[in-house]
């Protein structure tokens, strides 16, 4: 059963002088367990998708159904509850919280959701062992090195088990070693927790890990092809 | 609720320097702003106690229509009925009783037109320390036939001097002729010139007898225990005294000063207003430059779930942090020395001194410890935190998310 179904999603933006439309009647699905890549030249429609698919900006048409209920239509507080409740989100300068320590960003959704405080410790220390950041818990994000600061990212979208991930050039600021490190750490995460991820990137060593491919130009899928894990 | 307090206190201290800076013009303001009113305040308080202990009292008992028509006609009798009630008012500390009219003073060469007070000796002193003025000569001891206090400045006018005759000659209660002479016997000098050449004392009993009116009563001056009188006990007074009487507050009966305290005041005002302007500018320019320099986190907490009114909160609390502190920090350490300042209060010299002494005050400026003001002081630098915030507020209820998580 899919996750997310979009249906002739469209955007298109009309400040400019000349509206430029950056996803043209689109059509995709994504299933439970994806780790998915959206491929494509700089401008071709990657992050205006992924908005999209967050609810971070309302589509000029077309529909973006998350099991079954359409976010395109939702409004203000209720679409912040359901990013909350089922989205997880990773940005590309990693955007922690700089007054809080690592422990206290990666707790930040839960704290939102109220989770007990005793849940949310023991998700906390699971999560920041499995990205091998145990070491860094009480440590502000500025003593960290970018390739940590994104692990710590990796872990506060998980946080709170959401139905999907969307990681927008997750690698664009890294080095490959840190890039091969996160996309290790991140796959193996959504092989344990069955969760979606959905990253956009142009980077080769990161489409080569992904499992689907979904290449975009111009604003629309051109090819969406499945890979079988390399070894 | 716990973890927005968290962030708001640490956002403050991410610029340590700037918060700072902040809190200290806010703490400068409250500083500034409680110690100016306080003093204004003060002095106005002063000005007003000197005021009216030497004329009307905070309040004035009369007959019905006296204020309006000040002449003998309107006296009334002295009645225990009346003094029982003021006796019992617990916030009435001295009530004292006057006759006043006016007469021509003369001593035989030369004459002037004079207010007459007849005074009870004990309370009269107990009310402005009229004995205490006295340059030469005695003051009045009870009973009658105790001759007359006169200012210097009318000794002077009239060439008179110690154990000299003074002729007091007048119109008495109901048109019968007022007539008397009275030996000088004490001569005073009072801070307030026109008191020193206008006004001659007799005890009560003598004026009584002067104005033929015995037992009568002008006005009955009323002292609070307090440092002024509710106007609900003014109310309470003259109600149950009934429709017969009229009491009135002093700034009935000296409306100038009531004016000029009032030009005074919107000085006052104008120039905490100005403070005003001042600090607003700086909370203003450091809340919004807090809050501008974070809208990509800003953005980034609404993506991953946090509504907008909890952000706009912690920028609320961040601002009330800054007012409060200032504020409290402000109060805390003003007081002690509005304290020692209302103990001991700034004495003033040269031409400010003269003045005063023109204007018959003690040329000093103690310093009002009324909480009103600081309470006053405090809450409109809360509101003027308080509304710096409300432009970042209104951003955070507008901005976008994805134009500034890309920007
Ligand atoms: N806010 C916007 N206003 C106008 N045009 C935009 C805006 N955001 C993106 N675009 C345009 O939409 C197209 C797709 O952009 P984007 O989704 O950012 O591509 P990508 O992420 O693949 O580089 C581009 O042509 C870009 O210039
Ligand atoms: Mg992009």
């Amino acid at each position: 059963m899919s996750v997310i179904q979009v249906n002739q999603l469209t955007k298109t933006y009309n400040e400019t002088m000349v509206p430029v439309t950056a996803l043209d009647h689109v059509n995709l699905s994504f299933a439970r367990g994806e780790f998915t890549a959206i491929v494509g030249p700089s401008g071709c429609g990657k992050t205006t998708l992924l908005n999209m698919l967050g609810g971070l900006d309302k589509p000029s048409a077309g529909h973006v159904m998350i099991e079954g209920q359409d976010i395109a239509v939702m409004e203000g507080g209720a679409l912040v509850d359901f990013r909350l409740h089922n989205i997880g989100f990773i940005f590309q300068s990693y955007n922690l919280i700089p007054v809080l320590t690592v422990k206290e960003n990666v707790e930040f959704i839960m704290d939102l959701q109220n989770k007990p405080r005793a849940e949310s410790d023991a998700r906390v220390s699971y999560l920041l062992d499995a990205m091998g950041i145990a070491d860094k818990i009480n440590l502000r994000p500025k003593y960290l090195s970018g390739g940590q600061q994104q692990r710590v990212a990796v872990a506060r979208a998980l946080a709170s088990k959401p139905k999907f991930i969307l990681a927008d050039e997750p690698t664009a600021n890294l080095d490959s070693k840190s890039t091969e490190t996160l996309l290790e750490l991140m796959a193996n995460l959504n092989e344990k927790e069955q969760v979606t991820f959905i990253f956009s990137t142009h980077d080769q060593r990161v489409i080569d890990k992904a499992h689907r491919i979904i290449v975009l130009e111009d604003g629309r899928v051109i090819s969406d092809t499945a890979q079988t894990k390399s070894a | 609720m716990k973890q927005f307090i968290k962030l708001a206190w640490r956002n403050l201290w991410r610029n340590r320097r700037r918060t700072l800076l902040t809190l200290a013009s806010v703490f400068m303001a409250v500083v500034l702003s409680i110690a100016i009113r306080s003093l204004q305040l003060g002095v106005y308080a002063n000005m007003i106690g000197n005021s009216v202990r030497f004329s009307t009292g905070y309040l004035q008992i009369h007959a019905k229509g006296y204020w309006e028509d000040q002449t003998i006609n309107n006296a009334f009798l002295a009645n225990a009925g009346l003094d029982s009630l003021l006796v019992q008012d617990p916030d009435i500390a001295l009530s004292v009783p006057r006759l006043e009219s006016f007469a021509l003073a003369s001593s035989g060469q030369h004459t002037k037109g004079i207010a007459v007070s007849g005074i009870d000796p004990a309370k009269e002193d107990a009310m402005n320390g009229l004995a205490g003025k006295l340059i030469q000569g005695q003051y009045f001891e009870s009973g009658s036939d105790q001759g007359v206090l006169m200012g210097d400045m009318l000794a002077r006018y009239l060439q008179l001097e110690m154990g000299d005759t003074l002729v007091l000659l007048g119109q008495g209660y109901h048109g019968a002729t007022a007539a008397g002479q009275f030996r000088v016997r004490g001569i005073f000098h009072f801070p307030i010139e026109q008191i020193n050449g206008s006004i001659v004392y007799l005890a009560l009993p003598d004026a009584q007898a002067l104005f033929g009116a015995p037992d009568m009563l002008s006005s009955m001056s009323l002292m609070p225990r307090g440092s002024a009188f509710a106007e609900n006990t003014r109310r309470q007074l003259e109600s149950s005294l009934g429709d017969t009487w009229e009491v009135l507050p002093w700034q009935t009966m000296n409306k100038s000063l009531v004016q000029e305290i009032q030009g005074d005041n919107a000085g006052g005002i104008i120039m905490l207003g100005i403070l005003y302007v001042v600090v607003a500018f700086g909370v203003f320019s450091t809340v919004l430059m807090m809050a501008m320099e974070r809208k990509k986190e800003f953005a980034v907490m609404v993506a991953i779930g946090m509504k907008r009114w909890k952000l706009a909160l912690i920028v609320l609390l961040e601002t009330f942090f800054i007012g409060v502190l200032g504020v409290v920090l402000g109060g805390v350490l003003i007081y002690p020395l509005l304290y020692q300042l209302h103990e001991h209060p700034i004495k003033l010299t040269g031409t400010v001194a003269e003045t005063y002494h023109q204007m018959g005050m003690e040329p000093i400026m103690p310093a009002s410890l009324d909480p009103q003001i600081i309470i006053t002081q405090g809450l409109t630098v809360l509101l003027i935190a308080f509304l710096s915030a409300t432009y970042p507020i209104w951003y955070i209820q507008r901005f976008s998310v994805p134009e500034t998580i890309k920007s």
